[in-house]
C-alpha cells in the first residue's frame, strides 16, 4: 500500500485524528476491536435516521426498507464468507454468542457421557467456557491440542487425540495471544475422518484472511462485526444447513416461531429459527457496510501490508534488548506480543499510553497460553489495514522511554 | 495530562526493584491469596499477629511496578500496629488513590498519592490491601479486585 493511498484510508477513520495525552493516537490494540471508518458510521446514522423500524412483522414502508436492509446484510455475509445458502448466516451478538449457541443447541442434543470434545490450548476463553459448561450437563470430556515453544500446535498431536468418541473440534482461526493462523483446512480434514464436526473461531482471522467455509468445509464458523471495522454487539453464526435444521432453538421469542399455542409451539425456518426478539438491525447495516468497506480496500491488499508492518515491527524487536517474542510461528496475522525483562506488561501498558500508543497488557481472555509460557501476561501490539511503519516505529520509540525509566 | 513522573516515582523503583519483607514466612499465622483478573497479577500475603498487633508481615507473588511497590510499603507500614490501625490504614489509603484526602497521615505511602491520576492502575495499587483485609478475617478463598 502506497503512502498516498494509506492516507487516504486513514482519513476515512476520524478516530485516527485525534490525540492521546497531547500525542498524536497510535492504535494498536486493533485485535481487541477495531476502529470503525466513516462508511460503517454513516451506515448506522442512515438506518436510524431513515429506516428505522422492526424488521419481519409490519406491513408499512419503513417496515420493509428496515427488513431489506437487515436481509442485505445477510447476504453480504454469506458472499464474504463464500456461504452455500444464506439461510446458514445467523446474526448473533457476536463470536462469543455463536459459540455459546452451537454449545447449547447443538451440544445439549447430540451428546452423551463419554463423549470428547476437543479445543486447543491457544483458545480465547470464548472458545473453552462454553464447551466445559456443555461437558458438566452432558458429561461429555474435554481433550486439548497442546501448543509447542512457537505458539503451533504440536505436531501429530490432533490426530493421536482425535478418536471415536470425539464429537466436536473447536479452533481458533487465528490465536488472538499469539498470532499464529491455524492450519484449519488440514484440521477440519483430519477431524471429519473420525466423524467429528469442526467450529473454527473466526474472530481474529476475518479482517486479515480471505475464508471460504465451502472450501474449509468447516462446519461451524463465527466471527464478530468489531474486530472487523464493524459497529459492537453484532456478530455471525455460519453453519451448515443440514446441521443448522437439526437443531433445537437456542432462544425462544418473538420472531423465531411460525405458530404458538400454550399447547404446543412451531419453530420458523432458518435463519430466524435462532434470532429470536428485535435483533441489533443498526449493527448489521454497519457490519454490511464494514463488509462492502474491507472488500473495497480489498483483503489481499490488506494482508500484504500487515505482512509488512508484522515484519517490520519483527525485525525491531528481535534487535531490542530484553524483548521476548511471545509467539514466533511462521504463520501469523498482525499480532506482536511481547515481554521486556523486567519490566510488567501493565507498566509498560501505562507508559505507552502516556506517549499516545495504545496496545493491550494481560492475559488476552487466554489464560492457558499465559499457564503454557508460565507468564502472567504479556503485551501485546496488533495491526489493522490503517496502521503505518511510523506507528511501528513510535511503539519502539515508546518502548525504549519504558527502559529508561524502569533500567535507568 | 497526568505525568507520568508522578506515578513511577524513584521511590517505586527502588520498592519494586527490591521488595522489603518479601519472601515466605513459615511462622505465620495469618494468610491470604490476592489476585488481580485484569492483569494476572497473584500475591500471597502473611501475616504474625499476637494479640491483636501485627508483629511481622511479609509477601510473594508477581506483579506490575505498582502493586510490587504497594505490597512493599504495606508491609513496612503494618509492622507494630493494630488490626483497628490496619484498617485505618486502608481506609486512608484508599481515599488517597481514589482522589479524596485521606483522613489520616499516611506517611511514606503517600508516595503511591499519583495513582489518583491513572484510574486503570488504582487496582494494582489497592491488591495488596484487599489482600490484608482477607488476611485479617483469616478468608482462605483469594479476594479478587474485581
Amino acid at each position: 500500500m502506497n503512502e498516498l493511498v494509506l492516507a487516504e484510508l486513514r482519513a476515512q477513520f476520524p478516530i485516527l485524528s485525534r490525540q492521546v495525552h497531547g500525542k498524536p493516537l497510535v492504535y494498536l490494540d486493533n485485535a481487541a476491536t477495531t476502529q470503525k471508518p466513516q462508511a460503517v458510521l454513516q451506515a448506522e446514522c442512515h438506518y436510524y435516521e431513515q429506516l428505522n423500524a422492526n424488521i419481519h412483522r409490519g406491513v408499512h414502508a419503513l417496515s420493509q426498507e428496515a427488513t431489506d436492509a437487515f436481509e442485505q446484510a445477510r447476504d453480504k455475509i454469506q458472499r464474504f464468507i463464500h456461504a452455500a445458502h444464506r439461510e446458514e448466516i445467523i446474526f448473533t451478538r457476536g463470536a462469543t454468542e455463536a459459540i455459546n449457541l452451537v454449545a447449547h443447541s447443538w451440544g445439549r442434543s447430540h451428546l452423551q457421557p463419554g463423549d470428547e470434545i476437543l479445543l486447543t490450548e491457544m483458545e480465547h476463553h470464548a472458545n473453552i467456557v462454553p464447551w466445559q459448561l456443555l461437558c458438566e450437563a452432558t458429561g461429555a470430556q474435554l481433550k486439548v491440542v497442546p501448543i509447542d515453544a512457537r505458539g503451533g500446535l504440536v505436531a501429530g498431536a490432533l490426530q493421536s487425540l482425535l478418536t471415536h468418541k470425539t464429537k466436536l473440534v473447536g479452533v481458533t482461526h487465528v490465536s488472538n495471544a499469539l498470532g499464529t493462523i491455524n492450519p484449519v483446512a488440514e484440521i477440519i480434514r483430519q477431524a471429519h475422518a473420525v466423524g467429528a464436526l469442526v467450529l473454527v473461531d473466526g474472530a481474529q482471522a476475518v479482517a486479515h484472511l480471505a475464508v471460504d467455509v465451502q472450501a474449509l468445509d468447516c462446519d461451524f464458523y463465527v466471527f464478530s462485526s468489531h474486530k472487523l471495522y464493524g459497529p459492537t454487539g453484532i456478530g455471525a453464526l455460519y453453519g451448515k444447513r443440514s446441521l443448522l435444521q437439526d437443531m433445537p432453538p437456542y432462544q425462544g421469542g418473538g420472531d423465531m416461531i411460525s405458530q404458538v399455542t400454550f399447547a404446543r409451539t412451531t419453530y420458523n425456518q432458518l435463519p430466524y429459527k435462532f434470532e429470536a426478539g428485535t435483533p441489533h438491525i443498526a449493527g448489521a447495516v454497519g457490519l454490511g457496510a464494514a463488509i462492502d468497506f474491507v472488500q473495497t480496500v480489498g483483503l489481499e491488499r490488506i494482508a500484504a501490508h500487515e505482512e509488512h508492518l508484522l515484519s517490520y515491527a519483527t525485525e525491531q524487536a528481535l534487535q531490542f534488548e530484553g524483548l521476548t517474542l511471545i509467539g514466533t510461528m511462521p504463520e501469523k496475522a498482525g499480532i506482536l506480543s511481547f515481554v521486556l525483562k523486567g519490566v510488567h506488561p501493565h507498566d509498560i501498558g501505562t507508559i505507552l499510553d502516556n506517549e499516545g500508543v495504545a496496545i493491550r497488557t494481560g492475559h488476552h481472555c487466554a489464560m492457558p497460553v499465559m499457564d503454557h509460557y508460565a507468564l502472567a501476561a504479556t503485551a501485546r501490539a496488533s495491526f489493522a489495514l490503517y496502521n503505518t511503519l511510523e506507528e511501528v516505529d513510535a511503539l519502539f520509540h515508546a518502548l525504549r522511554r519504558v527502559q529508561k525509566l524502569f533500567l535507568g | 495530562m497526568s505525568d507520568l513522573r508522578d506515578l513511577y516515582q524513584e521511590v517505586i523503583f527502588d520498592h519494586n526493584r527490591h521488595p522489603h519483607n518479601f519472601g515466605p514466612m513459615p511462622h505465620a499465622n495469618r494468610q491470604a491469596d490476592g489476585f488481580n483478573p485484569l492483569c494476572g497479577d497473584r500475591l500471597t500475603l502473611r501475616l504474625l499477629v499476637e494479640n491483636g498487633v501485627i508483629q511481622e508481615a511479609r509477601f510473594e507473588g508477581a506483579g506490575c511496578a505498582i502493586s510490587t511497590a504497594s505490597a512493599s510499603l504495606m508491609t513496612d507500614a503494618l509492622k507494630g500496629k493494630t488490626e483497628a490501625e490496619a484498617n485505618q490504614l486502608f481506609t486512608g489509603f484508599h481515599q488517597m488513590v481514589m482522589g479524596e484526602p485521606p483522613a489520616i497521615d499516611l506517611g511514606k505511602l503517600a508516595v503511591l498519592a499519583g495513582v489518583q491520576e491513572f484510574p486503570a492502575r488504582v487496582k494494582c495499587a489497592t491488591l495488596a490491601w484487599h489482600t490484608l483485609t482477607a488476611a485479617l478475617k483469616n478468608e482462605t478463598t483469594a479476594v479478587s479486585t474485581e
